[in-house]
């Protein structure tokens, strides 16, 4: 299960609701789990990234593990973007 | 219970028997920390717990009960009801418990598997009446049993017996 890419996202997050919208104009696949809106109530967060704000999102392909809207949206276009292939970053096959 | 009066009766319900195919699901399962979607397919074998919505003392007996007899220590045990996931939330931090609960707001899930019950004197609002199933690994019912009367709960001694 943890092979998926996932997206912590608090519902009606307006920073959430943009990364989702890049990542499924991207056709890029993830789960969400939506989590409180109380900070203090969000440690499943805190573990992951080291932070307790959403969005973040946890990449297995790619090893990444991202905070903030900005970074993921920036992040996404360049790896996931047209004509780009993440498995081709960095040498690989 | 001896109340000394009739119990209200509840009509026939259409659950799944001991043999039969669970209907599948997928609803956002929450746990202590989050939740996410995920298919009833995806957490059996399990001890599938419905039971009428958060809040409810019936609801509150339920599961003071599966915390008391330590069911999620042998077993997955995930409940069902019609409560939104911020309700669940608010009631797994209420309880010192494993079980994971699906929220069903619309108790398509109940009405799905022929357990699902209209409120009387709460229009529009309806829930599963309490129903308890084992699942086995390949989606077969191996233990059912469904309440009859308003109110009624489940035969625990019994269930001990299916949770090993």
């Amino acid at each position: 299960m943890e092979d998926e890419r996932i997206l912590y996202r608090l519902q009606a997050c307006p920073f959430c609701e943009r990364v989702v919208r890049v990542l499924d104009e991207h056709g890029v696949d993830y789960e969400s789990r939506f989590v409180e809106p109380l900070h203090s109530e969000r440690d499943a967060v805190r573990r992951v990234s080291g932070s307790r704000t959403v969005p973040v999102l946890v990449d297995p392909e790619t090893g990444a593990t991202l905070t903030e809207s900005e970074n993921i949206v920036e992040y996404v276009e360049k790896y996931y973007g047209e004509g780009e292939d993440p498995n081709t970053d960095g040498g690989g096959d | 219970m001896e109340l000394g009066f009739e119990v209200t009766q509840l009509p026939p319900h259409d659950a799944p028997e001991e043999g039969e195919e669970a209907p599948g699901f997928t609803r956002p399962l929450v746990n202590d920390e989050y939740w996410e979607d995920a298919a009833l397919s995806d957490t059996v074998p399990a001890l599938v717990v419905f039971y009428p919505m958060n809040g409810s003392f019936p609801a509150t007996y339920i599961w003071q009960e599966v915390e008391e007899r330590g069911w999620d220590d042998h077993e997955t045990v995930v409940g069902v009801t019609a409560s939104t996931p911020y309700s669940h939330r608010r009631f797994l931090d209420e309880r010192d418990t494993d079980a994971r609960l699906f929220a069903d707001p619309s108790n398509g899930v109940a009405r799905e598997w022929g357990v699902a019950h209209e409120l009387d004197g709460m229009t529009g609002v309806e829930e599963p009446r309490p129903a308890v199933f084992y699942v086995d690994e390949g989606m077969t019912v191996r233990y059912a049993w469904v309440a009859d009367e308003h109110p009624e709960f489940p035969p625990y001694d019994e269930i001990d017996g299916v949770v090993g």
